[in-house]
């Protein structure tokens, strides 16, 4: 009989023991899944992150020639610059203030860089165009600028860092298969063999690419393309939306939440917001280019369109996140306020709203994050054009950064630009994580729990 | 009451900023259309607004020749584009829809060539392609004994056996680009009536046999730009690409181009009309435009001057095929005269 027992016990006990070592083997199985899981994504990222840093770092980087530039008054021949005189309209001498400019342009720049290293390499003399092929393009309307802002450089010689050509730079740096033959290079022998020279002799070096952040975009001379002009827009973009999606989103979260009757439709209206964060973003480009542009007639490829399209897209995550923060106040403090004799109104913007501030920080600027990385909708309202100036007002053409690196993507010149691209995807990843980490030391000091 | 106050200053601003907007005059030119004449137009932008310092650099945008048009044919006016870049001559039907919009006066500019080329990866088989070839690689329905067959190829090589052993992979542009009607013209239908089943058709037959293209994947269409055609190259090495020379060009390193009837693509092969596919490039002026947004007569002027597009110069070297002087000469007349499209 105990005998019996004993065994009917062991057998008990060994079911048990399988069982729970099933669901040991469960668990742990369970938890290799999560953990393969978190570290295949960490993987992908790292991946993207080392292959655009690979790619991209470099880019911060390009070839400049080290020269004393002589400004030759022999070949800077120009009217001294006119002076403002008194009784003379502003119009007029703005007029002759652009005449004496444009007769500067007609100076021959190049000749004075070209002379630049022929007074290194005076044998030179005979292969100008090889020696002008160095410089990249826009360095002249450089030269010129400067004699703009000081006439007394004539007869002067200044050291400067000249951009070298892309083509140039692509080569030295060897981003092109180096033993290719003439056929396939873009480079004259002639002029690699002159870049090597002087690369050798240390007047061809390579130094941080400041054009890269002081620039607008430039296809004549892409050597001194640069992100200037797209950081710009979009930061007058990022402007709007800051004060047109925050404010009004989180004034509509704060009536929705604290204010409004429920009924049929308010339950409307909030599906509805659920609905408008889930429409895609070219959707909203479709949107802003009929209303904005051709209804309200605003300007093409201006910041301004773009802003009010993004602060529509990012309205309801701005509301939802502040109605999300908003309910996580206990209503305790709502009860405590009404209690003590406030009004709905002082309840809601003395104790609530203020301490729903973290979450509303968070969601705006993680709308605003999102809105800095959208491309797709700016594409439809002409902000994809090719811009060479730094936009000044909103109401200027210009183009948004992730605009500036699909342009460059696209642009011909790959050698030079697949680099280029990766270093403009360095620079806005960098803003977004700024602005990631913002939103988080934010929520951080504001915080408070119950 | 902090925030409120806040609250309602940030209203104040956001109300400002939308109600000050309208009704703003442009002093930019604003330029769109085909991506093979962006790079040129674009140089040309840079270049104006570097020479001309009362003027803004015009800004030059994409989206195709027929994208460019469209957007130039919704009317007049500071929201509508100054000039559209097309790389084939507008058409009839979108000088009426212009006309419909209330643009009238469209000037065409032509001011220069441009190449097409077909171009493998540079690891790849030499390609000497005869428009036959091409159509016999592209068409849906190929003669055979007389008779319309479903096309039968998947090699080069079984289309002529001096042409490499390599899968047939057609990467062409979208009927967004210009460059696909020049494709279809004097590639596709060019070899098309080389043969003789063919040729005798009626005309619908005709056209009908020459442009319905396969329809299994041998042909793909690129609605981008050339970038995204070599990165198809890229990815798929046996594919055989269609470019723009300049694009071809600037990317020769990665590139090798196939010659058609034995002529190799260069400036002076298509300036000479011995290269067979080549065609004119254009820019279209809103005549009513001139004198509104300031910069276009200049602009246009400052574009047709030899130094700027003409040999030896910039755009030369970036891949452009010049006018001669009389084609030139002819062009600058006809902008003076403001002569416009009927």
């Amino acid at each position: 009989m105990s005998n019996e027992t004993l065994s009917e016990r062991a057998i008990i006990q060994s079911r048990v023991e399988k069982s729970l070592r099933r669901r040991h083997a469960r668990e742990t199985r369970f938890r290799l899944f999560g953990l393969g899981a978190v570290m295949a994504g960490l993987a992908f990222v790292a991946l993207l992150f080392i292959s655009i840093l690979v790619r991209g770092l470099p880019a911060f980087w390009q070839s400049a020639i080290t020269v004393d530039v002589f400004f030759d008054p022999a070949v800077i021949q120009v009217d001294p610059q006119p002076v403002f005189q008194t009784g003379e309209s502003p119009q007029a001498f703005r007029e002759r203030e652009i005449a004496w400019q444009s007769q500067l342009t007609m100076v021959n720049w190049n000749r004075i860089m070209e002379n630049s290293i022929i007074a290194l390499k005076p044998e030179l003399e005979k292969q100008r165009r090889d020696v002008r092929a160095l410089f990249t393009s826009s360095e002249r309307f450089r030269l010129r600028d400067m004699v703009i802002e000081d006439t007394s450089l004539i007869g002067k010689t200044v050291k400067l860092d000249l951009l070298a050509d892309a083509n140039v730079d692509v080569w030295v740096r060897g981003n092109i298969d180096r033993s290719l033959p003439d056929s396939q290079q873009q480079l004259r022998a002639p002029v690699r063999d002159l870049a090597d020279a002087l690369k050798a002799e240390g007047v061809l070096n390579i130094k941080f690419a400041t054009p890269l952040f002081t620039n607008p975009d430039s296809r004549s001379s892409p050597a001194a393309a640069g992100l200037a002009g797209a950081f710009m827009g979009s930061l007058f973009m990022m402007m709007i939306v800051i004060f047109l999606a925050v404010p009004v989103g989180v004034a509509s979260a704060v009536y929705l939440e604290e204010f409004a009757p429920r009924n049929r439709f308010t339950d409307l209206i909030e599906v509805n917001i659920n609905n408008l964060a889930a429409v895609p973003s070219i959707v909203f480009g479709l949107l802003g280019a009929a209303i904005f542009i051709n209804w309200f007639r605003l300007p093409l490829s201006a910041p301004l369109v773009g802003g009010l399209v993004l602060s529509l897209m990012t309205l309801p995550t701005v509301i939802i996140a502040t109605r999300a923060a908003l309910k996580a106040v206990p209503p305790s403090i709502r009860q405590a306020a009404l209690a003590l004799g406030a009004s709905k109104v002082q309840m809601v913007f003395h104790q609530v709203l203020p301490l729903a501030i973290p979450g509303v920080l968070t969601g705006a600027i993680i709308g605003v994050a999102q809105a800095l990385g959208e491309t797709a909708p700016l594409l439809l309202i002409g902000m994809n054009a090719f811009v060479a100036n730094i936009p000044a007002t909103p109401f200027e053409q210009s183009t948004a950064l992730p605009v500036q690196i699909y342009l460059w993507q696209g642009n011909e010149l790959r050698n030079f630009f697949e680099a280029r691209t990766s270093a403009a995807i360095i620079v806005l990843l960098s803003m977004m994580i700024s602005l990631n980490a913002l939103a988080i030391l934010l929520r951080k000091k504001f915080e408070r729990r119950w | 009451m902090r925030f409120k106050q806040t609250l309602g200053l940030a209203f104040a601003a956001a109300a400002m900023t939308t109600v000050a907007a309208p009704a703003m005059a442009r002093d930019t030119i604003q330029i769109a259309g085909s991506s093979t004449v962006l790079p040129f137009a674009s140089i040309v932008a840079e270049e104006f607004g570097n020479a001309f310092g009362q003027f803004n650099t015009p800004v030059v945008g994409s989206g195709g020749s027929s994208g460019g048009l469209r957007q130039f044919c919704q009317g007049v006016g500071a929201n509508t584009i100054d000039i559209a870049n097309a790389s084939r001559a507008i058409k009839s039907s979108e000088v009426e829809s212009c006309a419909g919009a209330g643009v009238k006066q469209i000037l065409e500019i032509q001011f220069g060539y441009d190449g097409i080329v077909f171009a493998s990866r540079a690891d790849k088989g030499t390609f000497a392609l005869e428009p036959k070839h091409i159509f016999a690689a592209a068409a849906a329905q190929v003669p055979q004994d007389g008779k319309m067959v479903a096309n039968p190829y998947t090699r080069w090589s079984q289309i002529d056996a001096s042409l490499p052993n390599q899968e047939i992979i057609l990467v062409i542009p979208a009927s967004n680009h210009g460059t696909r009607e020049v494709f279809e013209e004097k590639v596709i239908h060019a070899g098309c009536t080389t043969y003789p089943a063919i040729k005798a058709m009626d005309k619908d037959a005709q056209s009908q046999a020459c442009l319905t293209l396969r329809q299994d994947g041998r042909i793909i269409e690129i609605a981008g730009d050339y970038t995204e055609t070599l990165a198809r190259l890229q990815a798929q090495a046996d594919a055989v690409g269609v470019f723009g020379l300049s694009f071809y060009d600037q990317n020769r390193d990665r590139l090798k181009v196939a010659t058609i009837d034995g002529v190799t693509p260069s400036l002076e092969t298509i300036g000479s009309g011995e290269y067979p596919v080549s065609r004119p490039l254009f820019f279209y002026v809103k005549g009513e435009h001139i004198g509104v947004i300031p910069g276009i007569e200049q602009y246009v002027e400052y574009f047709l001057n030899d130094q700027v597009s003409g040999f030896g110069s910039p755009l030369e070297e970036a891949g452009l095929i010049p006018l001669n002087d009389e084609e030139r000469a002819r062009e600058v007349a006809d902008f003076k005269a403001r002569k416009a499209v009927q």
